[in-house]
């Protein structure tokens, strides 16, 4: 989230989007509904009417896959009708920014794509340089190379009636839905989105949120109170978990993975570290240096970074047909791994093609399963088609402790950290992960140094023991060493630090190894003052009362800023905008309010700051599947051709060649998708042991329109018996003639029959011995 | 002193379930055994292990869907017919400081079909093992230390209001006014004769048939269900605990 939970009631006009958040996320229906008593309008745009759309103002159901046609239609709709708040889009965004005129898009491709990698080279996306190295602007926006220009070109073709015949919505209720939004696209209103999985897991995941976050742009709604763009997160902790970037291709604090051919720390810094010759672009980033310098040192401490770098892995490729999450079943399935941590994780039971990430697990020689409760990950050789006698995996459990018996931090979707004190000791015989992990590594460490190995320093230069206090896991000692500390006497910015001290943020973190930070983010979390991340505290002064900002309570990357880009919620001078809920505001001498992008006086740095030249990017050149988000289908649809353009799906998506793609096949007339229920928390491994929770959820169950003629709906039934998904009834463009419902009678697909109860979740764990029943006579 | 209320603003209700949870957490009230039945609606009904329920239904008006949710437990009548209709001594209790009925084991000695009978929501349910008959108890173990019910406190969305009977009332009238504005059929479900006053944002029969104590029910001994209020002291407006 750029803005976080509580400030939800700030907004005018709430769309969700991609989520169900009134099932998936109650607790956030605690901010919608006040926003509501406020008279905040709440647009709820799914394939299915869920309990979220039971309390929106409107319902759009729409047909899954075809955001981007609303979402472009949106833009079109905004730029059309000169809706966008122009001084916002002026100052702030790169609207104005003139894209190298070799840049062309054509037939749904962009400029630089070569079909062998399926990769852009984006060369042609620059900027136009001025002589002095800052990008050429055209402040009438006028040029017809100019980002405004380009967008409007680009998105002619997203018509409402183009938007209708995708995604199944009426014209006037895309009308609705575009003037209804629309309208917070003045500086006292404030629109925000609430998206989640239904708008990441797509091929096309990444463009849903720049399309929407491009218009929140054009409507001025980043930065300010009740706007923003909200990823509600689906775990306790999987922002922290993001932040210390878990993913292949990250590491802490979102610096990049090396790759093969950067051989040095300094090769690696210059690829990463951008370049502004802009005096007015703060250019944040320049700081890498000290930020990639500071992690290596937070893993070994004895070491100076330039040599450790080369501890770290390398990768040959950026590709996530690589390296990915898929690509990792992938490559296990073909015998190219030996062993599986599967830690806190169910793939067996989570992943989109389950069938395969099981028979992925029977070609290894072990597995090691992490996690509270046995699960089908463990017992995978158990499962449908599987044959334990010729299976060779041996798989290893590991019980370990539940959240509430350890004390750690989790960061919740709002980026706060927040510090969670230990309840109960474990249970007998299990760990806190942590434990567990220390342990581990210790005994590896043990291994090299007693056997040796083809590269052994990384393991055994690792400074473990800076995580654990006596040999025991220390959790404040881990939140100690993520925030860093001096690693010598040192003087910065004029103060001078002993060795030891706490780093008091990352705008103190040096790039010689005299500072230490396992994630500069989170710089600032852990201070010499204490654990922030503890405080409890609701002080706040009248102009955070207004907007619900507790700014000591707990504690928000980055240096406890609650609301990200939050000099785009004033003008040149550092007046807010929205006068009734400023976020911050210049009163003559400093900033009140929140903590803002930098301290600098107003109107002498560019908002934006992250960004190397300091503007919200419309026009996005670094992405990997273009500049501006483009309509394409999923890789399994009903339809074989869009009215956007001749390229039916995203030509960058990642695909395995092996699996079959139904695409306009008879076999599989209906689009599915998955969901999740209220009652039940991830693949259901914890709460599928809480009786009370299976009560009222008791099975795994499809829905489907009562519309569908009822051979093919019990054809498909049969069908779903075995298959882990569930049928929304939205109108689908090109099924059979008579067989889709209109969009006018598609509405009561709510009016749903639960049909195929195909997995009896109690049954199934009797079937595999698993010795508690849920269920209580 | 006028006791203790519910205000319950089914207009924010999400249906999320938290309160018939924490209700069967706070009581240790085993889970019963479920089926799917293609509503997310389980268990299907009230029982005697199941003493809150929230009900899911569905209506379509002019086209568009009305999805309405009604977490439904007893109403703690101001004049609680049940009690009127009890012949046992001790088996029913009417608490004197928060207006609670609270029921005891000697309800096994009660005829079940009468105490059924004699109420206007239908809420009583019985062990038919021991005949020991049961529904909510306004939490009053927790009331007595000073906590509110289980299902108040697990409530996200402000669904749910517990406090003095006073208090909730002035909560139900301002709620009403405000919400009328966007549902005109809003109304307040027999604020006057129950101590669990639901507002509802469209008519109470599009959430449940028993939501709103029905004036044209069949007679029962002889009494629609609201001439057993005017029966039974008639105490509308007057509130008395």
């Amino acid at each position: 989230m750029t803005n976080h939970w509580t400030d939800i009631k700030n907004s005018d006009c709430i769309l969700i989007m991609g989520s169900n958040a009134a099932e998936n996320h109650p607790i956030s229906f605690k901010w919608v509904t006040k926003a509501q008593e406020q008279g905040a309008k709440l647009i709820h745009v799914d394939p299915r009417f869920t309990r979220t759309s039971a309390k929106a103002d409107m319902w759009a159901g729409l047909r899954s896959g075809s955001d981007i046609a609303v979402l472009g239609g949106l833009i079109k709709y905004i730029l059309d009708n000169e809706l966008y708040f122009e001084e916002y889009v002026q100052n702030y965004t790169n609207a104005s920014f003139l894209v190298n005129e070799d840049y062309a898009f054509d037939n749904g491709v962009f400029a630089g794509y070569d079909p062998k990698t399926r990769t852009y080279d984006k060369s042609s996306w620059a900027f136009q340089m001025e002589e002095n190295g800052v990008p050429k602007q055209d402040p009438t926006m006028q040029d017809p190379n100019c980002v405004l220009q380009l967008m409007k070109k680009h998105y002619e073709r997203y018509s409402l009636e183009n938007a209708s015949r995708m995604s199944g919505l009426s014209i006037d209720e895309l009308k609705e839905l575009y003037s209804t939004y629309a309208a917070t696209g003045t500086g006292d209103k404030a629109g925000t989105i609430m998206y989640a999985m239904g708008w990441t897991q797509h091929t096309v995941g990444v463009q849903n949120i720049r399309a929407m976050a491009m218009v929140q742009l054009l409507l001025g709604n980043i930065g300010v109170a009740g706007g923003g763009v909200n990823a509600l997160r689906g775990e306790s902790n999987v922002q922290g978990s993001t932040d210390h970037c878990l993913l292949y291709h990250i590491l802490p604090g979102y610096l990049k993975t090396p790759k093969s051919w950067q051989d040095s720390l300094a090769a690696y810094d210059k690829d990463y570290t951008p370049v502004s010759n802009d005096p007015e672009s703060a250019n944040w980033w320049s700081n890498y240096p000290k930020y990639s310098a500071s992690l290596i040192k937070s893993m070994w401490l004895n070491d100076d970074p330039a040599t450790a770098y080369n501890y770290l892995p390398r990768l040959d490729t950026g590709a996530a047909s690589e390296y990915a999450w898929l690509t990792l079943f992938d490559k296990m399935g073909k015998g190219k791994f030996q062993g599986l941590f599967a830690w806190g994780m169910n793939p067996a039971c989570s992943g989109a093609n389950a069938g395969k990430n099981r028979e992925a697990m029977a070609n290894l020689d072990w597995l090691v399963n992490v996690n509270i409760f046995p699960n089908e990950t463990g017992w995978f050789w158990e499962g449908p088609d599987m044959n334990p006698e010729t299976i060779k995996t041996e798989v290893f459990f590991l019980p370990c402790a539940v959240s509430i018996e350890k004390e750690g931090s989790v960061t919740n979707s709002g980026r706060w950290m927040q510090w969670r004190y230990k309840g109960p000791e474990p249970k007998k015989g299990t760990m806190p992960d942590g434990d567990i992990m220390y342990e581990l590594m210790k005994e590896i460490q043990h291994l090299y140094e007693k056997e040796g190995g083809a590269y052994p320093e990384p393991v055994t230069r690792l400074t473990w023991d800076a995580i654990a206090t006596d040999g025991v896991f220390d959790a404040h000692k881990v939140a100690k060493l993520i925030n860093g500390f001096f690693t010598k006497d040192t003087m910065v910015k004029g103060k001078t630090f002993k060795k030891g001290q706490q780093v008091p943020s990352f705008a103190y973190l040096q790039d010689d190894g005299s500072t230490c930070s396992g994630n500069w983010l989170y710089c600032n979390s852990y201070t010499d003052k204490g654990n922030m991340a503890a405080r409890r505290d609701t002080t706040q002064t009248p102009m955070q009362a207004n907007i619900g900002l507790f700014p000591n309570w707990s504690w928000c990357w980055p240096v406890n800023r609650r609301v990200l880009y939050n000099r785009a919620s004033v003008d040149l001078k550092g007046q807010p905008y929205a006068k009734n809920k400023p976020v911050i505001k210049w009163d003559g001498t400093k900033w009140v309010g929140d903590v803002p992008d930098g301290g600098w006086k107003p109107g002498t740095k560019h908002a934006f700051i992250m960004r190397k030249h300091g503007y919200g990017q419309l026009f996005g050149p670094g992405r990997a599947d273009g500049p501006l988000p483009e309509y394409y289908e999923p890789l399994e649809c009903p339809v074989k051709e869009h009215p956007y353009s001749g390229q039916l799906h995203n030509p960058t998506a990642i695909a395995f060649a092996e699996e079959q793609k139904a695409v306009c096949d008879p076999r599989y007339p209906l689009v599915c998708s998955t969901y999740r229920v209220t009652e039940h928390w991830q693949t259901g491994v914890m709460t599928r042991n809480i009786p009370w929770l299976v009560e009222t959820e008791p099975q795994v169950f499809c829905e489907m329109s009562r519309n569908w003629p009822s051979s093919r709906a019990s054809t498909t039934a049969t069908r779903l018996s075995w298959t882990a998904c569930a049928a929304p009834s939205g109108p689908s463009p090109s099924l059979p003639q008579g067989s889709s419902p209109s969009p006018s009678t598609a509405t009561p697909s709510i009016r749903s029959v639960c049909l195929a109860l195909w997995l009896d979740v109690a049954q199934e764990r009797r079937r595999l011995r698993q010795p508690a029943d849920p269920v209580r006579r | 002193m006028n006791g203790k209320s519910f205000f319950v603003d089914l207009t924010k209700c999400t249906a999320c379930r938290g309160c018939q949870v924490a209700c069967k957490q706070w009581k240790k009230l085993p889970a019963e055994e479920t089926v799917n039945t293609g509503t997310h609606q389980n268990p299907p009904d009230l029982s005697y292990n199941t003493i809150r329920l929230v009900r899911f239904k569905e209506e379509v008006v002019d086209k568009k869907i009305r999805w309405n949710f009604f977490p439904e437990q007893c109403r703690h009548c101001v004049d609680p017919p049940c009690v009127g209709y009890s012949e046992v001594e001790g088996s029913m209790i009417h608490d004197p400081d928060t207006g609670a009925v609270v029921y005891t084991e000697l309800t096994k000695q009660e005829n079940y079909e009468d105490i059924l009978s004699s109420c206007p929501y239908n809420i009583p349910r019985v062990d038919p093992e021991t005949g020991v008959i049961s529904k909510c108890d306004m939490c009053i173990d927790r009331l007595r230390i000073g906590l509110r019910p289980a299902c108040v406190t697990s409530c996200p969305t402000g669904t749910m209001n517990f406090g003095d009977r006073e208090e909730m009332m002035d909560l139900a009238e301002k709620a009403l006014a405000t919400v009328q504005k966007k549902f005109p059929e809003a109304e307040l479900v027999d604020p006057y004769e129950t101590r669990v006053i639901y507002l509802t944002a469209y008519p109470a029969q599009e959430y449940y048939e028993y939501l709103m104590a029905d004036a044209a029910q069949t007679p029962r001994k002889g009494l629609t269900r609201k001439q057993l209020f005017a029966k039974l002291g008639g105490a509308a407006a007057r509130m008395r605990s």
